[in-house]
């Protein structure tokens, strides 16, 4: 008797398209206007992030997520340098939920991180980019254009992240 | 013959589509099931618009009209919110306002009933409606009351309420079911502590078995945080706290309110997918304990790069219910009381781990991390193999190896074993016994990755159930979208594979996975 094997196949996709109409000057792609709250508490309107013209990491990750926290140490070790030669500032963003969200700084803190750090419990600006996994980071150049983003860290992904932040850096 | 074969090909589609002018920003959300992935709710079926949205947002106020997510405090009493990879989505459908009139100030207002079902491409939402109101104030911003105090104070209050015109035969249903509740969060230096006490009123439903009782909920938090160093203390204490927008309405349907389970969030293979805690809603007193050190760079103990320790600990209890003066049988309704913190001897869940990370040199990369579980299966169901106390012991041991500037490779290596256990004179391993579990993992920077894990159950101690649980996998990201393909039987939980932790349901046969912004 001849079987045949059915084999089940399973299929998602996540489209996410956010066009986000600039001034007439630039025309890149832009952050969206969202009101979250830094770690202290302090209210941020994510538009509004700016370095002096300088490149701007902005990277998505959580307190239980490995490769979020293997691509913030690994650039960690490196952000001295980073930060002299290009004048780049890195924003961590934590989705971390209620359930974990008291963790962040001292996780933070014990890590010895230097970066600012953004706090989104309930996934409003992590939606408004159309972020779906974590690790996810974006790079903005000093006009505010998003110029790069990369879903997933492994190691080396640091050294191509600054090849881009050298791109666009004035400095 | 005919075979009744179930369904064998499944796609779940999303696609997202943000636009955004100044202040003005809209939104729409396309979801199709054709048919919907195993582990999602069964009802979702078709293809329509699951989320839409149009809203105003500036320094002073956020105004939206449609779909939103929202959370007051830490969720106790509201939060609506997604985790789409396992189906869960409780938008709000209405309205929703934040006024920000001074620095430091934030009122909230909700309005509007609660995604339910996605029906044959249309949204379908809750009868029930559900108003909110949230305020809260930072000292600190607030006309610079504190701002040069090292002492920080932010306070809040929410009420939020439920209307349905429930009926049930057997009892007179309150139409509306208010809660409200406070909160304090409180910064000195290196110090916090946070404390949210909330109260919901009489709320007869299929979860607390149609009881009058009034649920309350308490949820406190004490740290101290600095360079190398953290501690975190929580204590939770919680009873009849169900809140659903439907009081009949049960499993993940319809929750208004979250309650944060106080247990890590475990990520590694074999504690994420077999022993998984969830909070009880219906009541528990729990305590967890948290200490991050780091031990320095450049000392004898802590190597050229430092060495990572966490420590972690958590447990839960059933409440005691006080039941001496109160006739169960009369008019109120009322069957029990209970106060705060007043824990039984009766263990829900207990986890202690410890965690150990070292960066050995540029090139090398080692982890090792120790579980002990006692896990309540009757209280918190995920074996029906089983009964009782489940006690297990797991092992993990993490090594990363970065063979030049792309190619690494990176290797885990877990073992779970639970107790020997005599029941009725024969002595058998605990429910499905020991579990080993290897994963190897390639990836070459930043393009692709290659993976491939054996979940082995060798120690089931019924032998036709010692089943590989073979997963391989592999990704190719190309700019801002990636791509993924996933062959073989896999298991519930959070994976974290190729560089990108996520949430699976579980799954056999193959899984293709496509995801892109731009």
């Amino acid at each position: 008797m001849k079987k045949l094997f059915l084999i089940p196949i399973a299929a998602v996709a996540l489209f996410a398209f956010s066009p986000t109409v600039s001034d007439e000057t630039t025309g890149g792609k832009k952050i969206p206007s969202v009101n979250i709250k830094d770690m202290a508490g302090n209210p941020i309107n994510t538009a509004e992030v700016s370095n002096d013209g300088n490149p701007i990491v902005i990277s998505f990750w959580a307190t239980w997520c490995k490769p979020c926290k293997l691509e913030l140490n690994t650039i960690a070790e490196e952000y001295d340098t980073w930060q002299e030669e290009t004048g780049v500032k890195l924003v961590a963003v934590s989705v971390d939920d209620q359930k974990t969200t008291n963790t962040v700084e001292p996780v933070v803190n014990a890590a010895g991180w230097e970066y600012d750090i953004w706090m989104d419990p309930n996934g409003e600006f992590k939606r408004a980019l159309g972020v779906n996994f974590v690790p996810h980071t974006f790079l903005i150049d000093g006009e505010g254009n998003i110029v790069y983003s990369h879903n997933n860290f492994v190691p080396g992904d640091e050294e191509i992240l600054y090849q881009h932040v050298k791109e666009i850096s004035k400095k | 013959m005919l075979i009744n074969q179930p369904k064998k090909r499944y796609l779940n589609n999303y696609a997202l589509i943000n636009y955004s002018l100044k202040d003005f920003r809209a939104g729409v959300r396309f979801e199709s099931y054709l048919p919907h992935l195993p582990g999602y709710p069964d009802r979702f079926s078709g293809t329509g618009i699951g989320y839409r949205y149009a809203g105003y947002y500036t320094e002073i106020l956020d105004f939206t009209v449609g779909n939103f997510y929202e959370q007051f405090g830490n969720g106790m009493l509201f939060r609506s919110y997604e985790q789409r990879q396992l189906g869960l989505d409780n938008a709000m459908d209405g309205l929703c306002l934040k006024f920000r009139p001074t620095a430091g100030v934030e009122i909230k207002a909700v309005y509007g009933k609660m995604r339910y079902n996605f029906d044959n491409g249309h949204l379908v939402n809750s009868d029930g409606l559900v108003r909110g109101f949230d305020a809260a104030i930072d000292f600190g911003n607030f006309y610079n009351l504190l701002a040069d105090s090292k002492f920080k104070l932010v306070i809040g209050g929410s009420f939020v309420s439920k209307y349905q015109k429930a009926t049930n035969p057997a009892y007179i249903m309150p139409q509306n079911v208010g809660s409200y509740g406070g909160r304090i969060d409180m910064k000195y230096g290196k110090f916090f502590l946070t404390g949210e006490h909330v109260i919901k009123e009489n709320d007869p439903s299929f979860d607390n078995k149609y009881i009058f009782n009034n649920g309350h909920g308490t949820f406190v938090t004490l740290g101290y945080t600095q360079k190398g160093l953290g501690i975190i203390l929580y204590a939770k204490s919680i009873d009849n706290m169900s809140f659903r927008t439907d009081p009949n309405a049960s499993l993940t349907d319809l929750n208004i309110n979250f309650l944060p389970a106080l247990t890590k969030s475990h990520t590694e293979n074999l504690a994420a997918t077999l022993y998984p805690y969830a909070t009880q809603p219906v009541g528990e007193v729990a305590f967890q304990g948290d200490v991050f050190y780091k031990i320095a760079k450049g000392t004898k103990l802590g190597g050229p790069y430092g060495t990572e320790i966490n420590v972690n600990f958590a447990t839960s209890y059933r409440p005691v219910r006080h039941t001496s003066g109160i006739n169960p049988a009369d008019s109120t309704g009322v069957t029990y009381k209970t106060n705060l913190f007043d824990k039984s001897d009766s263990l829900y869940y207990r986890d202690f781990n410890i965690e150990i990370k070292r960066t050995l040199n540029k090139k090398w990369k080692v982890g090792a991390k120790y579980f002990h579980f006692d896990f309540n299966n009757d209280v918190n169901l995920v074996s029906k193999e089983s009964h009782g106390m489940i006690n297990c012991n797991i092992a993990v041991l993490d090594v990363q190896y970065k063979i030049n500037k792309k190619h690494s490779i990176r290797a885990e290596f877990q073992g779970l074993w639970t107790r020997n256990e005599t029941v009725n004179g024969v002595t058998a391993k605990q429910d499905k016994g020991d579990w080993a579990t290897v994963l190897i993992e390639y990836n070459i920077s930043p393009k692709f990755y290659f993976a491939v894990m054996d979940q082995y159950n060798y120690g089931n101690p019924i032998e036709s159930k010692r089943i590989h649980y073979l997963i391989g996998t592999a990704g190719y990201i190309f700019g801002a979208s990636r791509i993924s393909v996933l062959y073989g039987k896999q298991r519930e939980g959070i994976f974290c594979i190729g560089g990108v932790c996520r949430a699976v349901p579980a799954t056999n046969g193959l899984t293709i996975t496509f995801t892109t912004s731009f």
